[in-house]
């Protein structure tokens, strides 16, 4: 029993760090129709400007609640303007071709941060500064939990609370909903929808930053190659839960990371990446909305 | 833009012919190649033999080179990868034309390199490969490290006979012919002295949650877990072992051997104990003069994939001088007579299956360093 509860609350902490990810996907797509495969790659940026910044600033000897919260601004908003930068570069001068053009863009500008990141990192693998650690860990009988993962799920909640938030209840959060209604309408009414959508993008990419930081520090191991497989996971959730969806995504981020830590518990742990993509098939092929997505009828 | 196209076909074409020029053997010269993990996952396996290969290669020229002759070392990056491994060798052979071959480290990227080695009859000397299966893959292929069935059954008979351990679990890297290989010689080993592997789990390397399978390993209640991996993987291992209150001591092989361990696993992976080919502490008076070079010209204290790094190249040198000729037939047969060459990680013979045998020694991780526990031989 006490194993089972163990694997539970592993499962919500992988699950909740799919999540901080999968919002952001799912965010730019809603807006957009874009899937954003440089998101994965700009979670990792985010961990990697944490790092330098907690060695500049000489945070990381001792902890401190402070020195992570700075870290965490300074890599959100770095995050941010390389969000801007890449939709304004590599996206906007596409927003009129073909999707599948736009879709090979995104491949592109995912490799394109892959490699320079390599080129600038070294593609070794980095030691993220202890930034911030609760000393010693809550036991519940044997059921151990790291006051560190409560901690890191609660920023999650937070911020994808401040994201229902805009989303749902600011004057740019409306004009957000309404771009992703219909692009060519929303212009019509007078909503500037280029910085809509470079908006959206700075908000996505915002979160994923964020992401890097916490993930960095909960997996202190980072290197540039370390957005692909979260990527690719956040990517299934966001599909499991019905893309577009806030709701799904976090939802299906945290069935993606209890299946996931299931599989591994009780049966064979090599099957964890293929069951994932197991998920993603059968989601595909049985629910291709997922579970919160909207039906949309396609106009001709 | 066609000038533009033009302009950056010129350079190219003009930086083809530098290298090309470049690589053109000098009639003074014995050219070798070095294939190593510079960057990537296991970036200080590949930065270490280097630095112990160009050490020694140094210390051969300082004394008048091989025949009179300077020896030059090629080194390619591989970035931690088999298919780059393999592309460096085939240059290495067609287009610099070296005449023998230092490495890999990871038994994995040496069972991609030898094959191409073999059709092209270049020795190659791997400094630390130790899954058999490399050096069985033909006559010009040589090590000067022990191989995995030694090395697994170092650890369990450590574990059975030195801690008094009965029940342990273990946790491989599925992706690794070196881990895998480990683990299996090491079941073999230690329930062959009667210990029980109470759970066998793996990962792959590049994960970074290990939680549900140190969950499951948790809940067999082991007295110990041996981690046969490399030091990226196994920081993380051993931290998240500690969160979820695992208290037992971790065992490992020489893939443990990086300071990047401790940096990434801080405090948790004290107590834990791996084998490697030699200790620092090991007061021989070659070793200590070793140490004292390797410190004067890197500024660190050398670790193993360093000494057998400085090794092989001293082996290929010793080699290289008593060949009757430069040829790769001379060059083999001479590689396969070395026998009781000093070495910095012990004695080396060369056997006939061209794999070393030597002792191999056990080293517990303390906050001070990596500390010498004892020997275990052959």
């Amino acid at each position: 029993m006490t194993e089972f509860i163990q694997h539970l609350i592993n499962g919500l902490s992988v699950g909740s760090m799919y999540a901080l990810i999968a919002i952001g996907y799912t965010l730019v797509f809603g807006v957009l129709q874009l899937i954003n495969f440089a998101h994965g790659e700009i979670f990792m940026l985010g961990a990697f400007v944490g790092m330098y910044s907690a060695l500049f600033f000489g945070f990381g000897q001792t902890s401190s609640l402070l020195g992570l919260f700075l870290v965490l601004t300074l890599s959100m908003l770095v995050c941010a303007g390389v969000g801007y930068v890449i939709e304004r570069f590599a996206y906007r001068p596409l927003r009129k071709a073909p999707r599948i053009n736009v879709l090979i863009t995104a491949v592109g500008v995912s490799m394109f941060l892959q490699f320079t990141g390599q080129l600038f990192f070294g593609s070794d693998p980095k030691f993220f500064p202890q930034i911030y650690s609760p000393a010693g860990y809550w036991s519940v009988g044997s059921v151990q939990l790291n006051p560190l993962q409560f901690f890191v799920l609660g920023i999650s909640l937070c911020l994808m609370m401040a994201l229902h938030r805009l989303v749902f209840h600011t004057r740019m959060g409306r004009a957000m909903r309404a771009v992703s209604f219909n692009h060519d309408l929303a212009s019509l009414m007078g909503i500037p929808t280029n910085r809509v959508i470079s908006y959206t993008f700075m908000v996505g990419s915002a979160l994923a930053g964020a992401a890097g930081v916490l993930v960095g520090l909960t997996y202190p191991k980072i290197e540039p190659l370390m957005g692909v497989m979260p990527g690719l996971k956040a990517f299934v959730a966001v599909v499991l839960g019905g893309v577009g969806s806030i709701l799904g995504a976090v939802v299906g981020s945290l069935i993606l990371g209890l299946a996931e830590e299931f599989v591994v518990g009780y049966w064979a742990p090599t099957y964890r990446d293929a069951l994932s993509f197991g998920i993603l098939i059968l989601i595909l092929l049985i629910k291709p909305r997922g579970l919160f997505g909207k039906i949309q009828i396609e106009k001709v | 833009m066609k000038r533009c196209a033009i302009c950056f076909l010129s350079v190219f074409l003009s930086l083809f012919f530098s290298c090309t020029q470049k690589s053109s053997t000098n009639q003074n010269e014995i050219v070798i190649g070095e294939v190593g993990s510079m960057t990537g996952s296991e970036a200080t396996f590949g930065v270490a033999t280097h630095r112990g290969i160009e050490l020694a290669v140094s210390q051969i020229n300082a004394k008048g080179g091989i025949k009179g002759k300077t020896l030059r070392v090629i080194s390619l990056d591989d970035q931690g990868k088999p298919d780059e491994a393999a592309t460096a060798t085939m240059r290495l052979i067609t287009q610099n034309k070296v005449i023998a071959i230092l490495g890999e480290v990871a038994s994995s990227r040496s069972i991609a390199m030898a094959p191409i080695a073999q059709t092209h009859k270049v020795p190659m000397i791997s400094p630390s490969s130790t899954n058999p299966k490399v050096t069985e893959i033909g006559s010009h292929i040589f090590r000067v490290c022990f191989i995995d069935p030694f090395q697994g059954s170092v650890m369990a008979q450590f574990a059975k006979d030195s801690l008094k351990l009965d029940k342990v679990a273990i946790l491989r890297d599925v992706r690794n012919d070196y881990s895998v290989g480990l683990a299996d010689y090491f079941t073999k080993t230690f329930t062959a002295k009667k210990g029980k592997i109470v759970l066998d789990q793996s990962y792959s390397a590049g994960d970074i949650d290990f939680k549900s399978q140190l969950t499951a390993i948790r809940a067999q209640k082991p007295q110990a877990i041996f981690v046969p991996g490399y030091y990226t993987e196994v920081g993380l291992i051993a931290r998240q072992a500690k969160e979820l209150g695992i208290k037992v001591p971790l065992l490992g092989g020489d893939g443990w051997d990086s300071p990047k361990l401790t940096e990434i696993a801080g405090s948790a992976i004290h107590g834990s104990y791996f084998s490697n080919h030699y200790s620092t502490e090991d007061q021989a008076l070659h070793v200590q003069a070793f140490i004292k070079d390797f410190k004067d010209a890197y500024g660190v204290t050398p670790d193993g994939l360093a000494a057998l790094g400085y090794d092989a190249a001293k082996v290929l040198a010793a080699a290289l001088e008593r060949a009757s000729e430069l040829n790769s037939e001379e060059i083999t047969r001479a590689i396969a007579q070395t026998s009781n060459f000093q070495g910095v990680t012990g004695n080396i013979t060369i056997d006939a299956n061209r794999n070393t045998v030597k002792s191999a020694v056990v080293l517990k991780v303390a906050a001070t360093g990596f500390k010498y526990l004892e020997t275990i031989r052959p």
